[in-house]
């Protein structure tokens, strides 16, 4: 025991002379929540729109007049061509253009029937859709009213409650994933990187023929990432909590309880990639190319898991981040008990019985 | 020139005979562009719904079946009590509560107004607005067909068509009719993963020697220091132009038929000043780091904020002020854009002009940097 601990301190020591290496420990999580609680935001405000009038009459003044009091856009400019409109939208400038044909107001008084035409810039798919519906929903409300006076009573008031996330705030959806995120990479890394390090320099070797149990040398290797992978998960959900302003519903313990486990999943994963390779770098390409896009993809905070091609769902059940962000969110955010979280917590914890019997398996107490 | 050559020679022997390193710069980029865009896919669909009917009346029923035929929802659930239907929230399975309540039919009927009751799960804001908004489209469709029905008799279309003025809304795509969202995407990634290939090989790679010491032998010889930052700066230079073309045509143009409607001289004389600068911002992290886990640490930090804050995922321009202001300083913003406008929309060079001029800046203040603060000296 008081070698373990000794290896223990080891280690501690290595992580904390090196300041570097404390910047993705303890920098990256603070970065993250700020960037994601106060830059980032799937939502599309400001889009820069123009209107082609070339009715210039009362119907449409009214129509822009309610497109520019909407804060999802704002009114770029007015142009009156279309070759103008063209060259904006290659230079990127405007995103949307609203065009009202000559004689508007007259056809929607005397004929009953008036045409406009919204014309997006589809190179961004997304937005180009969500701007075409806010759109159309300034229009429709309008014409709503040109026809209040025609009302026939039959209404349908749908009564619509916005449940967990009334404010609609991105920062609870974004939160958990960043602590699925922050945790499967910081230890995935580290761990595999210290490791393979020793390799490198050859110092594992002398690690290896000291009377301590080679198995040991590893654990010992990974209990400072967990330590400080928990003490990581405290901060962002203080963070989280009292800048963010996030709810926090469930049990703390419950939350810490299951986090240790990931945390260990993610260990036991850092723990094959270096027992597979020989040299940083490969393990650090490994754990960067070959974790962080796929985790950021399908751990489903940025893309929802249910629009992929069925081939990929099935992939994403083998990312383990995925079924730490549903725990995550039923803990912090639904405020659910054990029971709700149990299907996930056995897969995290097959999970991690699978890595660690290969990185055993593959782990040699002899070099080369 | 000599000089250069050799170790050009010696750089690029280095890294073709690293049989473990090979795969990660040429294999795995392209088996993630490959992979990548068919999951990066945000249009709202399958929106789970749960329905509660107390009313069970004809109306309710043409209400549900509205719903299932438009396209957007699937029903999940379908019962009377509140409680398995937001149980069905908490577990994932449903995204949408609708409540009809009792009496729906006759209350609209005799009261001429009743309501409906609507719960979403709005942990993703977004999706949970656009999941309402159509939901409400719906119910507005639903509901101007009743008041059709209810119209007086003898009231033919025209009559109709008489009360109501109707605004007709034509919508167009441009550059990208049918909303392929891989045409946004692969542009994007394509940039990241050429991104993150050159700035971490290149940090890496000087470190490596440090680590182990040949650096020492470098020092003693009569090679130049810029020759040597030359030398080591090339290679990756060529293999971030190679993995863009292969990642460009083989995959962007015959995989996902995304046919370039720009220049691409233009393209690729940008790509090349955007390499320089992201070689330089490579090196300048390895002439600070002396390990090889501090040069990842700290490329790895810079590189997740210059992803995150490059509108790949998230519109720049919904950002706030500070915001906007930090993106426009990160070089992969300005490429992704200049991908997309060129690639896409067929944007010439006097439209790219202000992002160019920003590159040539990166380029020039990185490299500086970090050949000001490279030494030969131990």
């Amino acid at each position: 025991m008081k070698q373990f601990t000794s290896f223990v301190r080891k280690e501690f020591y290595h992580v904390f002379r090196d300041p570097k290496s404390l910047l993705i420990l303890f920098g990256m999580p603070i970065t993250l929540i700020v960037l994601f609680g106060f830059a980032l935001t799937n939502e599309i405000k400001n889009a820069r729109i123009v209107v082609c009038d070339y009715a210039r009459d009362a119907a449409s003044q009214q129509i822009i007049s309610r497109l520019s009091v909407s804060n999802n856009f704002s009114i770029h400019q007015s142009i009156m061509s279309h070759e103008e409109l063209e060259s904006s939208f290659k230079s990127g400038n405007i995103q949307l253009a609203i065009v009202i044909p000559a004689h508007f107001n007259d056809d929607l008084l005397h004929l009953k029937h008036a045409q406009l035409q919204i014309i997006a810039d589809a190179s961004d798919p997304n937005t180009a859709t969500t701007l075409t519906s806010y759109a159309q929903s300034v229009i429709n409300s309008y014409q709503q009213e040109l026809r209040s006076y025609h009302k026939s009573g039959l209404q349908i008031i749908p009564e619509i409650r916005m449940l967990y996330n009334p404010e609609l705030k991105g920062a609870t959806n974004f939160v958990p994933g960043v602590m699925a995120l922050v945790l499967l990479l910081v230890c995935v890394l580290m761990t595999s990187v210290s490791i393979v390090r020793e390799k490198e320099l050859g110092t594992m070797e002398l690690l290896l023929v000291s009377p301590f149990n080679p198995m040991m040398v590893i654990v010992a290797k990974a209990v400072p990432y967990f330590v400080l992978s928990l003490l990581n998960l405290a901060l962002i959900v203080l963070l989280s909590v009292g800048l963010l302003g996030m709810p926090f519903q469930g049990s703390v313990l419950l939350l810490f309880a299951v986090s240790s486990l990931f945390i260990i999943t993610a260990l036991s994963l850092g723990l094959l990639i270096s027992n597979s390779t020989s040299s940083q770098q490969t393990a650090m390409l490994i754990s960067l190319m070959g974790m962080l896009i796929p985790t950021m993809m399908f751990t489903g905070f940025l893309f929802p898991l249910e629009n992929m091609p069925v081939a990929l769902q099935v992939i994403a059940n083998a990312v383990p981040s995925k079924w730490y962000y549903s725990i995550v969110k039923s803990i912090m955010i639904k405020g659910l008990g054990f029971s709700a979280i149990w299907k996930e917590t056995l897969i995290l914890l097959g999970m991690t019985i699978f890595l660690l019997t290969i990185s055993f398996k593959k782990f040699k107490t002899r070099l080369a | 020139m000599r000089t250069l050559y050799f170790l050009l020679r010696k750089e690029f022997k280095q890294i073709f005979r690293n049989k473990a390193l090979l795969p990660m710069i040429f294999i795995a980029p392209l088996i993630q562009l490959l992979i990548l865009p068919l999951a990066a896919d945000y249009e709202v669909k399958n929106i789970n719904i749960s329905i509660i009917d107390n009313d069970h009346s004809a109306y309710s029923r043409k209400l549900l079946k509205d719903i299932t035929a438009s396209g957007y929802f699937k029903a999940v659930g379908y019962g009377n009590s509140f409680q398995a239907a937001f149980r069905q929230i908490e577990q994932d399975q449903a995204d949408l509560i609708l409540e009809i309540p009792a009496g729906f039919e006759k209350n609209l009927v005799n009261e001429g107004a009743q309501s409906l009751f609507i719960a979403v799960n709005a942990i993703n804001g977004s999706k949970a607005t656009l999941g309402a908004s159509y939901l409400r489209r719906v119910v507005e469709d639903f509901n101007a067909g009743i008041r059709l029905s209810w119209m007086p008799a003898g009231n033919d279309q025209q009559v109709g068509n008489d009360q109501q003025a109707v605004i007709e809304t034509v919508s167009s795509n441009w550059y990208n009719p049918f909303l392929n969202y891989r045409f946004f995407m692969v542009p994007g990634i394509l940039v990241t993963l050429v991104t993150m290939i050159c700035v971490y090989m290149c940090a890496l790679n000087i470190v490596k020697e440090k680590e182990i010491g040949t650096i020492e032998q470098i020092n003693v010889t009569p090679v130049k220091k810029h020759l040597f930052i030359l030398g080591k700066l090339i290679p990756f230079w060529i293999i971030g132009l190679f993995v863009f073309t292969v990642g460009l045509f083989g995959i962007g143009r015959l995989v996902y038929g995304i046919v370039p409607q720009g220049n691409l001289l233009l393209l690729y004389g940008f790509l090349s000043l955007y390499l320089v600068a992201l070689l330089g911002i490579g090196l300048l992290i390895s002439t600070y780091a002396e390990t090889q886990q501090q040069a990842m640490s700290v490329a790895f930090f810079f590189m997740m904020i210059f992803m995150l804050m490059s509108g790949l995922f998230t519109s720049v321009d919904s950002m706030p002020a500070w915001a906007k202001f930090l993106a426009n300083c990160n070089p992969v913003t300005h490429f992704i854009k200049v991908m997309r406008m060129v690639l896409l929309k067929g944007s010439g060079f006097a439209d790219i002009q202000f992002p160019m001029l920003m590159m040539v800046g990166f380029a020039i203040f990185f490299n500086t940097w970090a050949i000001l603060n490279y030494k030969k000296t131990v």
